[in-house]
């Protein structure tokens, strides 16, 4: 009796991987989907960017909570979301360069995940210049608030878009590299990094 | 109930969909009709109010598209039958079992697909053909009769 209910519950189709593809493409490309996310390799491991078709929104480390941060994606921005690694070049040329030494204008960003007070704050790292840092309280000051360092600490520590957004450049009164989300030794890489590439220009 | 990324929905039922797909309109029409599905379940996504049942949801979009499709081709052209056994597309097994699928009534041949193929439960079948869930059965059922007969 079960036999061809057994079969057919076991009936294998051909995989629909060009077809998924395809609509993953066209999503994207039409605007159906308005979030597209994609991995890029980089020395420190993988990264994943999340761009909407304004720009980048946010960059994760592989250490970070992926899916809780496409969850928040979804709440905040829309849940059209799709896996699309083409979407993510512009970011992936501009990590790569980065990583090769040449620091170029940021891509197009799309700040929706950040907040007004947070943007002040970022604004303040971004003007930062390469090879150099600064502490939280100098950042907080030029941000609007210099008794503010706390709430700067915090709006670095939860930077959507670390790395093209310098937060690593801010650093502890006594020196100290104090927090990263993509863990302290990145942080210290990133530094070092930028001031070779300071001193080799 | 906030909705998750649209990403999860594709990397879980995209599968499920496309194997019930080829039960109701052949293995070659059913990329087609898969990206129709998905596109149009992206276009209605960010409208939907909650996110309870999505996979029965996107079932009966796909279930829609593969009868349009059927139409389509009933009307396009009237002596299809040679569409309705299209050589199947290497790894596929049990090949009878795909073609005795295919040669079943139309309303035998979406509820066995629907559910064998898409792993539905029978209240699931039933709202998504819109019929009663006895009714459901009674084409599950006479789909199944068909295929013992045809395959003995």
């Amino acid at each position: 009796m079960n036999d061809i209910e057994g079969r057919l519950g076991s009936l294998e189709a051909p995989s629909p991987e060009g077809a998924v593809k395809r609509f993953l493409h066209e999503s994207f490309r039409e605007g159906k989907a308005r979030v597209a996310y994609g991995s890029i390799l980089s020395p420190i491991g993988r990264l994943t960017a999340v761009v909407t078709h304004r720009g980048l929104a946010a960059l994760a480390f592989e250490t970070d909570d992926l899916e809780g941060l496409l969850q928040r994606v979804a709440a905040k921005l829309s849940p059209t979301i799709v896996r699309l690694g083409s979407a993510v070049g512009e970011t992936r040329s501009w990590l790569d360069a980065y990583f090769s030494g040449w620091l170029e204008p940021s891509p197009p960003l799309d700040r929706s995940l950040i907040t007004p007070f947070q943007n002040r704050v970022l604004s303040a790292a971004a003007s930062i210049p390469p090879g150099e840092v600064r502490t939280y309280g100098q950042v907080a000051a030029q941000a609007g608030n210099p008794k503010a360092a706390r709430a700067a600490g915090r709006a670095l520590a939860t930077n959507p878009i670390p790395i093209i957004l310098p937060c690593h450049r801010v650093v502890a009164a006594d020196g100290a590299l104090r927090g990263y989300a993509g863990g302290l030794d990145c942080k210290r890489l990133l530094i070092d990094h930028e001031r070779a590439i300071t001193i080799r220009r | 109930m906030k909705l998750p990324p649209f990403q999860i929905l594709v990397d879980e039922y995209a599968h499920p969909l496309h194997r019930f797909l080829c039960g109701l309109v052949g293995v070659q029409a059913a990329e087609d009709c898969l990206q129709e599905t998905l596109l149009a379940a992206l276009d209605a996504y960010a409208r939907l109010r909650h996110g309870r049942n999505l996979k029965g949801w996107l079932f009966t979009i796909a279930y829609r598209k593969g009868i349009d499709h059927l139409r389509r081709s009933s009307k396009e052209i009237p002596s299809a039958s040679v569409d309705d056994h299209p050589a199947l597309p290497e790894p596929v097994r049990d090949i009878e079992l795909w073609e005795g699928v295919a040669a079943l009534p139309p309303k035998q041949k979406t509820a066995v697909t629907l559910r064998y193929l898409g792993d539905l439960p029978y209240s699931e079948v039933a709202s998504i053909m819109d019929i009663s869930a006895a009714a459901a059965r009674q084409n599950v059922r006479a789909g199944l009769v068909s295929l013992r007969k045809e395959l003995a």
